[in-house]
C-alpha cells in the first residue's frame, strides 16, 4: 500500500505481524490492539520500534500508559462514512500526548485529508500516484479555521480575541500618548 | 442580523472554491456518484425524484431583505421561480441543475450565505425561536448562541461523519417555540438562583421512527462552557452511537438504550479534559458577536394606535389578520408581523420569486430590513411599526399572502411528501391543500381557534406529524396511500407525542375524518378550551368512538 506521509510518498517501513505470527527479534514491528494487551512482557523485552493497529471500537485511552514507547498508531476507517477514528487521534494527540506516527488506514479519500489532518494524522493509506499534488490542495483549500485542535492552527474566534486586544491595547497607548 | 466580518467571508469563499472543483471532478467523471454523494451532500445538494434539490442555510430563521431577493434570485435564474421554506427554517429549491450549483452557491455567498449543514450526518443548522430578540417573554436573545455554535460547527473535522445527522435547537424564553424537547439537543437558556444565565442541555429528543422526549442531562450550564460541554457529547455520540442499523443512529436511541444517568456519566468524563481547554468561551469575543449582530434602532413611540384600533373594529378582514398573525413586541409602538405561507390551497411554504422579492421591500420600508423563517414554514416581519400594519395587511392581500391563519387549521406543516421526495409513502402537500380548502370554503379556522396539524409523507417525520395536535402520517398499504391519525402532540413545554387515534383512513376519507374530529372537539370542549387541552381532558376515546362509528 503507498504511504503518504508528512505530505510525501513514503516507503513502508513497518512490518504488521499477525496475531499468530511469531515476533521478529528486530525490525520495527506493527501489532493489533489485541495482541498489544496480550503480552506486554514479551513486546518490552525487544529492542526494537513497535506499532499497533487499533480498531475504531477499541478504547484509545487503554494506551494511556504506553504512547511514549509507541512509533506508530494505526487507525481504521473500515468506510469513509464511519469517523469514530477522527476522536481516537484527536484522544490520542491531544488527551495522551501521543507524538510518534499516526496513521490513516482503510476507506482514506482525499476530500477527507484536511479534516484527518486537523484531527493528528500525519500518515496516510492513499492509493494514487498524485497523492503529494491532492495532499497539498487539500491542505491549503482552507486558511481560517473554527475549531481549535492539535494542529496548532488558531482559530477564527482565537484571531478575532487577539485583535481585540491589539485593538484595546492601541487605543490604551493611543490614550496615554495623548 | 449578524454581520460576518472577514474570516466568515473568507471561509465561505474557499468552501465555494472547493465545492466548484468537486463538481467539475465530478462532471468530468474523475468522481464517481458514490463519491460524490458525500461532497454533494454537506453542501445542501440532494438527489431527489426529479432533479438535484439545493438546500440553503438560513441560520436560526433570520434573513435580510438582500438576503431575501438573492434568494428570488436564485429561485428565477437556477430554479423554476419559486422556493419552499422547510421546517429547519431553511429554504429549498427543487429544480437545480448540478452545473449550475457552484454558481448558486458563489451568488449565496456574495450576501453571507451558504448550504453548509442543511444535509449529511454532521451538526445541523441550528434552530432557534422564531421571534428572537423581540419576544416579550424572552430572557436573553438565542441567536447569539446559536451563531457561536454555527461557527463552532461548521466544517468540524471531528464530527463530519457522525452515525446520522444532529440537530440543535434554542430557545431563550419560558415559552419553548423551538420544540427544543424533540431535538438531538436543546437549550433552553433560563436564571438560576444567583440571577446568571445560562443552559438546560437537554439531550436525546426526536421525531422520526421512534419519536422521543429528550432528558435533561445539565440543568444549569454556565456559558462559557457551552461548547465544550456540546463538543463533549458530541465525541460520546460519535464513538457510542450506533452505526448498524440507520433507523437506530440517532442520539435519542443511545440515550434510551444506556439511559441518561450513564450518558451524564460518560459526557462529564469526556468535558473534564475539555471543559478549562480552548473551547473556553471568552467573554470580549461573545461580545464581539453580539455587537455584530448590529442591533435595530427603534423610534419612541407610543404604545398604541388609536386609528389602527379603529380600523380593527371597522374592517372585518384586517381585524381577522390582527388577531391571527399579529403579535406583541417587546419595544412600545411596535408589532411582530407573520406572514403565512399556507394560502388557502396552497402547497405549505411555497414562495414564489415575485412574492420573495415583495417581501424584501416590505421589509426595508417597515421591518428595519429584517425577515425570519419560522420552523412553522411561515415568515415574520419582526420590527413593525403599529401605524404601518394596515399598508402592510393591503400590500400582502395584493401578493396572495394575507391568509390569517397563524396557529390555525389552514396553518399545515407539511412534508415535501410523495411529489418530491424519494423517500415517501405517500402524498402530503395535496392532503394539506385539501384540508386547508374545506375549513377555509366552512369558515371555521377562527372558531377553531388553535390547532396544528402536521402531515408527513412517511415515517422519517419531516412534517413533525408525532408533535401535530393532529398528526398525519402517510403509509403504503399493498401499494395505496393510507393515512394514520394521532391526537394530542405537542412540541412546545409540555411537549407530548400524538396517540394513535385508529386504523388508518385512505386518501380520499382524509379530509372526512379530520372534519370529524374537528367536530367531536367543537362539541366536546369547554369555553375557550384549546383543541389540544380537551384532547389532553378527555383523552382519545370520543374522538375514536365517533370517527369509527360510521364504519
Amino acid at each position: 500500500m503507498p504511504l503518504l506521509k508528512n505530505g510525501r510518498i513514503s516507503e513502508e517501513s513497518w512490518q504488521p505481524v499477525g496475531d499468530e505470527a511469531p515476533l521478529p527479534s528486530d525490525g520495527a514491528i506493527v501489532i493489533s490492539f489485541a495482541r498489544f494487551k496480550a503480552e506486554p512482557d514479551r513486546l518490552a523485552g525487544r529492542n526494537a520500534a513497535l506499532g499497533v493497529r487499533l480498531k475504531n471500537t477499541d478504547d484509545v485511552r487503554a494506551l494511556a500508559d504506553h504512547v511514549g514507547r509507541l512509533g506508530l498508531i494505526v487507525l481504521e476507517f473500515p468506510k469513509y462514512t464511519d469517523g469514530r477514528a477522527y476522536s481516537q487521534a484527536r484522544i490520542l494527540r491531544e488527551e495522551l500526548g501521543y507524538t510518534g506516527e499516526l496513521r490513516a488506514a482503510g476507506n482514506v479519500l482525499l476530500d477527507q485529508l484536511l479534516f484527518m489532518q486537523r484531527c493528528g494524522f500525519d500518515a496516510f493509506e492513499l492509493a494514487r500516484p498524485d497523492a503529494e499534488l491532492v495532499w497539498r490542495k487539500a491542505v491549503s483549500t482552507f486558511a481560517v479555521f473554527h475549531q481549535p485542535t492539535g494542529d496548532g492552527r488558531a482559530t477564527i474566534l482565537e484571531q478575532r480575541r487577539n485583535a481585540l486586544f491589539e485593538q484595546r491595547a492601541q487605543a490604551t497607548w493611543s490614550g496615554t500618548a495623548g | 442580523m449578524y454581520q460576518y466580518d472577514h474570516f466568515d467571508q473568507e471561509f465561505v469563499d474557499q468552501r465555494v472554491t472547493q465545492f466548484r472543483d468537486q463538481v467539475r471532478r465530478r462532471l468530468t467523471g474523475e468522481l464517481s456518484e458514490d463519491e460524490f454523494k458525500p461532497l454533494r451532500l454537506t453542501n445542501g445538494l440532494y438527489l431527489q425524484l426529479h432533479a438535484y434539490m439545493l438546500r440553503v442555510a438560513i441560520p436560526y430563521g433570520t434573513l435580510s431583505a438582500v438576503q431575501m431577493r438573492m434568494l428570488a434570485h436564485i429561485a428565477r435564474r437556477y430554479d423554476r421561480g419559486y422556493g419552499h421554506f422547510t421546517t429547519r427554517q431553511n429554504i429549498q429549491f427543487n429544480w437545480i441543475r448540478l452545473e449550475d450549483a457552484p454558481d448558486a452557491l458563489a451568488d449565496l455567498a456574495s450576501v453571507q450565505m451558504h448550504a453548509l449543514q442543511t444535509s449529511g450526518n454532521v451538526i445541523r443548522n441550528t434552530t432557534a425561536d422564531q421571534w428572537a430578540g423581540v419576544a416579550l417573554d424572552e430572557i436573553e436573545d438565542p441567536r447569539i448562541w446559536c451563531e457561536i455554535i454555527r461557527q463552532w460547527s461548521s466544517l468540524h473535522p471531528e464530527f463530519s461523519f457522525l452515525p446520522r445527522k444532529f440537530k440543535i435547537a434554542v430557545t431563550g424564553s419560558p415559552n419553548d417555540r423551538a420544540a427544543v424537547r424533540v431535538h438531538d439537543i436543546g437549550l433552553r437558556m433560563h436564571k438560576n438562583a444567583a440571577g446568571e444565565i445560562g443552559f438546560e442541555v437537554i439531550v436525546g429528543g426526536g421525531l422520526g421512527r421512534t419519536p422521543l422526549i429528550g432528558k435533561t442531562i445539565a440543568p444549569f450550564l454556565p456559558k462559557q462552557h457551552l461548547l465544550s460541554y456540546l463538543e463533549a457529547i458530541m465525541r460520546v455520540y460519535n464513538q457510542a452511537g450506533r452505526r448498524d442499523n440507520i433507523y437506530k443512529a440517532r442520539i435519542k436511541i443511545l440515550v434510551h438504550e444506556i439511559g441518561v444517568e450513564e450518558m451524564r456519566r460518560r459526557v462529564e468524563l469526556e468535558w473534564e479534559g475539555l471543559r478549562d481547554g480552548r473551547l473556553q468561551l471568552d467573554a470580549s469575543v461573545v461580545a464581539d458577536i453580539e455587537q455584530r449582530f448590529a442591533r435595530p434602532v427603534y423610534e419612541k413611540l407610543p404604545a398604541d394606535s388609536a386609528e389602527v384600533a379603529l380600523l380593527r373594529f371597522k374592517d372585518k378582514a384586517f381585524g381577522r389578520w390582527m388577531r391571527a398573525n399579529v403579535v406583541p413586541h417587546l419595544q412600545p409602538g411596535y408589532a411582530i408581523v407573520n406572514i403565512s405561507l399556507k394560502p388557502e390551497g396552497e402547497p405549505p411554504g411555497d414562495a414564489s420569486a415575485a412574492q420573495m422579492d415583495a417581501i424584501a421591500d416590505l421589509a426595508d420600508a417597515h421591518s428595519l430590513g429584517e425577515i425570519r423563517v419560522t420552523h412553522a414554514q411561515n415568515l415574520v416581519l419582526p420590527h413593525v411599526k403599529i401605524t404601518d400594519l394596515p399598508a402592510i395587511f393591503a400590500r400582502l392581500q395584493h401578493i396572495g399572502l394575507a391568509a390569517d391563519n397563524i396557529g390555525q387549521v389552514g396553518d399545515i406543516i407539511a412534508c415535501p411528501g410523495l411529489d418530491f421526495c424519494a423517500l415517501a409513502n405517500a402524498r402530503s402537500i395535496p392532503v394539506a391543500q385539501r384540508i386547508s380548502r374545506h375549513f377555509a370554503d366552512a369558515k371555521l379556522g377562527a372558531e377553531i381557534g388553535d390547532l396544528q396539524i402536521k402531515i408527513s409523507g412517511c415515517i422519517n417525520a419531516c412534517g413533525h406529524h408525532h408533535v401535530g395536535h393532529i398528526g398525519i402520517l402517510g403509509v403504503d398499504k399493498h401499494g395505496e396511500e393510507f393515512y394514520q391519525i394521532t391526537l394530542g402532540g405537542s412540541a412546545e413545554n409540555a411537549a407530548s407525542i400524538g396517540t394513535i387515534v385508529g386504523p388508518a383512513v385512505a386518501y380520499e376519507d382524509v379530509v372526512g375524518a379530520v372534519d370529524n374530529i374537528v367536530r367531536t372537539y367543537l362539541d366536546t370542549r369547554n369555553a375557550d378550551e384549546r383543541f389540544l387541552d380537551t384532547v389532553r381532558r378527555v383523552g382519545i376515546s370520543p374522538f375514536k368512538e365517533r370517527l369509527y362509528a360510521a364504519a
